[in-house]
């Protein structure tokens, strides 16, 4: 008999919390930040993680929460900056900000010796290659997350700064005065 | 000031020393002697680079085509003498960077032999786009400075029914005089080719704006423009920037060019006065743009006088040929004072674009400390776009790019004349140079951006597909594995009764 009432109870009881859960899970949602969602959309997307954080997705949480500066991004560069500064309605003094120049992976063809792990963890499809063949890295499309040099075993990848040509030369800041 | 106020169709501007007296007086000197080599780069024009169509060890002609046209605005380059190609790699570009540039060197055989070409009979009887298509094949780019590829400008004008064709002939920066020695000695070849370029574009009339510094090539101009209604020549006032289209236009027609249009959204196409002589040659004489006049000049120039010379010529030898004085040279400079390029070195080619080349001594260019802004608004009153040099500067010192485009960054002509006018001597052009690099640099790491967006995108799409069809292949397996399965167990089964 006690047994009986004993699960009549606790069926019950389960069921009314249940059921209570259920209704404020509908009507008491938590909706998630939609400044976390734009701040998203303004980053990279590349999930590089150069910023410590396992991806785009937590950083903005970070940022919007206020436990990462704006300048967290290296590949955003100051561009990011002054939008993401924009964007919280928060101040920045860009006047000494010096963007990194960016670096993008090189193979080096004596070193490669196609084992193919690299591509496999390229994020954008950067690198081309095949089995046993020499690699090579897309300049124009190489982010420079530095995944593939971390996978690679003979350190055959190495980043490199992006060449200087005649189309990409800019004129340097006047010295202040 | 007073200039100013009398001519409210002139904004800003400022009248620097000339210098012009020292080249002005001499004929274009047309015995430079022919280099031994030449280094003829496929990069002379705005837009894509010419693709090499020679090998090494190529014998060519005079006037050979060495690289074609690559896409609508390209222009092909041509062998500027007769003789051998002995390589085709990376040279130095006459660019303040001095960065390579992929260029075709020739050996000359000093025999000058013309490649064979095919003349019109009459060629102001060509049909319009016969004329367009042959300014383009000749390689005729914009020989003011921009080298915009003309053809394209001609076909564009003709499009965009255009009312007048207007010649600059402003030539308002110090020390250039090559157009006005041009004009004073081939007045009736440039009357020539503006008449080509009005056939070809199908406009009605011509006007040659001259500055009023120069009288002799007016009153040649206007002589040889006598029996011919539709083209009119004009004198302008003496005031740096005159030779800039918007400026000239405005202050010949009165009309104002919409900030973010062209000069066709009025109805007018601007050509430089050199490209019309370079029309008249690609036309009547079937000759591409394989030589120009220069201006040499400068405190370190002994003899400093017009050259022409052939394109590829290192400037290092037309300085010499001028008897360049090296101990007395401070600055190297293609094109004029105000908008040139300084150059590192002097062993870079003459390109199309190169009006001038200046080797300016210590007591011409100064060096002077930078101070501080004091808001004196000389830039303000000087800058002849009308914009807010000081401000903008002081944002693009802040890196706050955003604003600064908002005071009107992407208007700046960069003619430097606010730099010039500065008390404190603040390199403000360069500020504004450096804030329109740094601005197509963002403008491109958002493309890349949206790239990599698509590329992760794409990436992840594959590598679920992958994941399904893997699982469904392993779920086939599966249920094959199974059936085989069960096959076996039945056929046991039978087995069992059978020997049972």
């Amino acid at each position: 008999m006690y047994v009986l009432s004993a699960i009549v109870i606790m069926a019950a009881l389960g069921l009314v919390l249940g059921l209570s859960l259920g209704i404020a899970a509908k009507y008491l949602k938590v909706e998630s930040d939609p400044l976390v969602e734009r701040v998203e959309e303004l980053m990279p997307g590349s999930q590089c993680g150069q910023c410590g954080f396992p991806g785009c997705r937590p950083a903005a949480e970070a940022l919007v929460s206020g436990a990462a500066p704006v300048t967290l991004c290296p590949p955003g560069g100051t561009a990011l900056v002054e939008q993401l500064a924009k964007l919280l309605g928060i101040d920045v003094d860009l006047s000494d900000a010096q963007d990194q120049d960016p670096m993008v992976a090189r193979v080096s063809e004596e070193t490669c010796t196609g084992c193919t792990r690299c591509f496999k963890v390229c994020p954008t499809d950067a690198i081309v290659g095949a089995p046993k063949q020499i690699h090579a890295v897309v300049a124009d499309a190489c982010i420079g997350c530095k995944k593939c040099v971390e996978v690679c075993p003979t350190e055959c990848l190495q980043m490199h700064p992006i060449e200087v040509t005649l189309r990409n030369w800019r004129w340097p800041k006047p010295l202040a005065a | 000031m007073l200039a100013f106020l009398e001519n409210p169709r002139l904004r800003g501007g400022i009248h620097a020393e000339e210098h012009k007296q020292e080249t002005c007086g001499q004929t274009i000197a047309s015995d430079f002697p022919l280099p031994k080599k030449l280094y003829i780069p496929v990069q002379q024009h705005v837009g894509k680079p010419a693709e090499p169509v020679v090998k090494v060890g190529d014998k060519v002609l005079k006037g050979q085509l060495l690289a074609y046209s690559q896409g609508t605005i390209s222009a092909p380059v041509h062998a500027p003498t007769s003789g051998k190609i002995i390589d085709v790699q990376d040279f130095p570009a006459p660019h303040p960077s001095a960065l390579p540039v992929r260029t075709v060197i020739i050996e000359t055989d000093g025999l000058e032999q013309w490649a064979p070409g095919n003349l019109p009979d009459d060629p102001f009887a060509m049909a319009p786009d016969q004329i367009c298509t042959r300014v383009g094949e000749a390689g005729v780019v914009g020989l003011g400075g921009a080298v915009f590829p003309s053809a394209v400008k001609l076909s564009l004008g003709r499009k965009n029914q255009i009312h007048t064709l207007l010649i600059n002939a402003g030539e308002c920066e110090p020390y250039l005089t090559c157009d006005d020695r041009l004009m004073r000695e081939r007045a009736g070849e440039i009357v020539s080719g503006i008449r080509l370029m009005l056939r070809g574009m199908e406009a009605p009339k011509a006007m040659v704006g001259i500055e009023d510094n120069k009288p002799e090539a007016y009153q040649v101009m206007l002589a040889a423009c006598r029996e011919f209604d539709n083209i009119s020549v004009e004198q302008v006032p003496t005031r740096y920037p005159m030779g800039w289209d918007r400026q000239m236009l405005r202050y010949l027609t009165g009309q104002e060019i919409p900030a973010d249009g062209r000069a066709t959204d009025i109805g007018v196409v601007v050509h430089n006065v050199a490209t019309a002589h370079a029309v008249y040659k690609a036309i009547c004489l079937g000759q591409p743009l394989i030589s120009r006049v220069v201006t040499v000049s400068g405190g370190a120039v002994g003899k400093p006088r017009n050259v022409e010379v052939p394109i590829g010529t290192l400037m290092s030898e037309v300085l010499a040929f001028c008897d360049l004085d090296k101990s007395k040279l401070a600055r190297l400079i293609m094109g004029g004072p105000m908008m040139g390029d300084a150059l590192p070195f002097a062993e870079v080619p003459v390109v199309k674009a190169c009006n001038g080349i200046l080797a300016l001594s210590r007591d011409e260019i100064e060096e002077p400390e930078v101070q501080a802004c004091i808001r004196c608004s000389s830039c303000v009153t000087a800058c002849p776009v009308g914009l807010l040099p000081l401000e903008m500067a002081s944002r693009i010192k802040a890196n706050q790019l955003d604003s600064a485009v908002d005071l009107g960054l992407k208007d700046c002509i960069s003619c430097g004349t606010c730099s010039y006018v500065c008390p404190s001597n603040i390199p403000l052009v360069h500020y504004f140079k450096f804030a329109s690099g740094e601005l197509v640099k963002r403008q491109q790491a958002e493309h890349k951006a949206e790239q990599t967006k698509r590329l992760m995108n794409d990436r992840n799409e594959r590598m679920e597909r992958i994941r399904l069809e893997a699982e469904a292949e392993a779920q086939r397996a599966a249920e094959a594995r199974a059936a085989r399965m069960a096959a076996q167990a039945a056929a046991q089964q039978q087995k069992v009764e059978e020997s049972a």
